[in-house]
């Protein structure tokens, strides 16, 4: 940042700062998440998604601060990384979580896939059990209308 | 504006990463903590970042790439050897 | 070697992959730099040989814009719901796991849903039936039937524009065919 700025100047800075708090903020979102939601599902919803907007606005700070154009396709380069791993890895660490049970079924309202696993591991499980809204298991590549 | 903006952070990040850090100690489960050491990797990576936009470098932005590949290849690893040992039911 | 050829058209979005993360990585945008990584990354897409990602060969970039902005525009409002769900719900949020039948078989489609799905508010992805292509959302605050339907609504819609953007032919027919609102009377 520039010492004594004034305005263009400025005002890039000042932007630069606004996203720089509100990354940073994002990351003790993530925080606050991880320390408030009860089980390791709500978790993953609190580890994964600020983290890909804190990344985005500081690396915006980063290229506002450069001011030179081949800045940018490479922040660019970093974030879309992210974009592409963030998503797998709570995919993974979720599916593992719901094999081996980590999930609180009194915390959903709805689990349709249950059943599924049920049936797969072997386990005649009557699956009209939690009662859930009828739900057409579609295998024609038809699909109940939008509305 | 410089030193504001560099407290502030600070300060958020370190709360942030206590918060991350208490996740990991108290678990209660193998996931969770693999879940706060990855957020942690971010809060470092937001660090890092922060520094490259005050101080106008670009020497960290490899660093941040590798710290995400990195965080991204522990977290699918342990879940997958977490799946693997699915006959032992934890309840946690 | 008795693997089949990949045209050079269906290679070309990695090629170009790879030369903007080449520059990147040396921080050189220069002619010279990128025809370099130009060579490389054709020695590396002919040595290291991945199955190719089967591509329809359309790519509808007047949808595409719009659709990413909106995309940006939901990855921030995620963020902040999930802030706002951790502030002030906390430990009594309620979740639920909602099966989403999707209309396309196709790996690329199920997987660009997904990670559009893992990335917008209040959703992710627990488990892939491939053999049918569902997908198994773990769905954040989540309380009511009219939630779900809302989530399950949300998903197919990403799907639908995605496939708007990518998607075959045969898939864009059937999005017309089921009369998607956008284009309600235009062909169906």
């Amino acid at each position: 940042m520039t010492p004594n700025a004034t305005g263009v100047d400025a005002a890039i800075d000042a932007v630069t700062a606004v996203l720089l708090i509100v990354g940073a903020i994002m990351s003790l979102g993530a925080a606050i998440g991880l320390l408030r939601f009860p089980d390791l599902m709500s978790r993953m919803h609190a580890a994964t998604k600020p983290q890909v907007l804190g990344l985005f606005l500081v690396l915006a700070a980063i290229g506002l601060q450069m001011r030179e154009w081949w800045v940018w396709p490479v922040l660019a380069v970093a974030w879309i990384f992210q974009l592409l791993t963030v998503p797998v890895s709570a995919h993974m660490v979720g599916r593992a979580g719901y094999r081996t049970r980590h999930l609180h079924p009194e915390l959903l309202s709805v689990d349709e896939l249950e059943a599924v696993v049920l049936r797969a591991a072997g386990q005649r499980a009557e699956e009209k059990a939690e009662g859930e809204p009828g739900m057409p298991r579609m295998r024609d590549g038809a699909t109940p209308g939008p509305d | 504006m410089k030193d504001i903006v560099l407290i502030v952070t600070a300060v958020v990040l370190s709360l942030a990463a206590a918060g991350a850090i208490y996740r990991i100690a108290v678990g209660p489960s193998l996931l969770d903590r693999v879940l706060a050491a990855d957020v942690l990797l971010a809060i470092l990576g937001a660090a890092l970042a922060i520094d490259m936009a005050v101080n106008r470098h670009l020497n960290n932005l490899v660093l941040l790439v590798a710290l995400s590949l990195i965080g991204f290849i522990g977290s699918v690893t342990v879940a997958r050897f977490v799946a693997d040992r699915r006959g032992q039911v934890n309840d946690s | 070697m008795s693997r089949k050829r990949t045209s050079f058209r269906t290679e070309l979005p990695l090629l170009v992959w790879l030369v903007v993360v080449w520059g990147a990585l040396w921080r050189d945008f220069s002619p010279g730099n990128l025809v370099f990584g130009a060579l490389i990354a054709l020695v590396v897409a002919r040595v290291f040989y991945l199955p190719p990602v089967e591509l329809s060969g359309r790519f509808n970039v007047l949808r595409a814009i719009p659709f990413v902005v909106v995309f940006l525009g939901k990855v921030v409002a995620a963020s902040f719901q999930v802030l706002y769900l951790a502030v002030f719900r906390g430990p009594s949020v309620t979740n639920a796991v909602v099966a989403v039948p999707l209309r396309s078989r196709s790996d690329l489609m199920v997987t660009a849903t997904g990670h559009v799905i893992s990335l917008i508010p209040g959703s992710l992805v627990v488990e892939v039936d491939r053999s049918t292509s569902t997908l198994y959302i773990h769905g954040i605050n989540v309380r009511s039937d009219a939630d779900i339907a809302k989530l399950r609504k949300e998903v197919q819609d990403t799907e639908a524009s995605l496939i708007r953007i990518m998607g075959t032919r045969a898939e864009m027919d059937a999005i017309q065919a089921e009369g998607w609102p956008a284009t309600r009377g235009a062909r169906a």
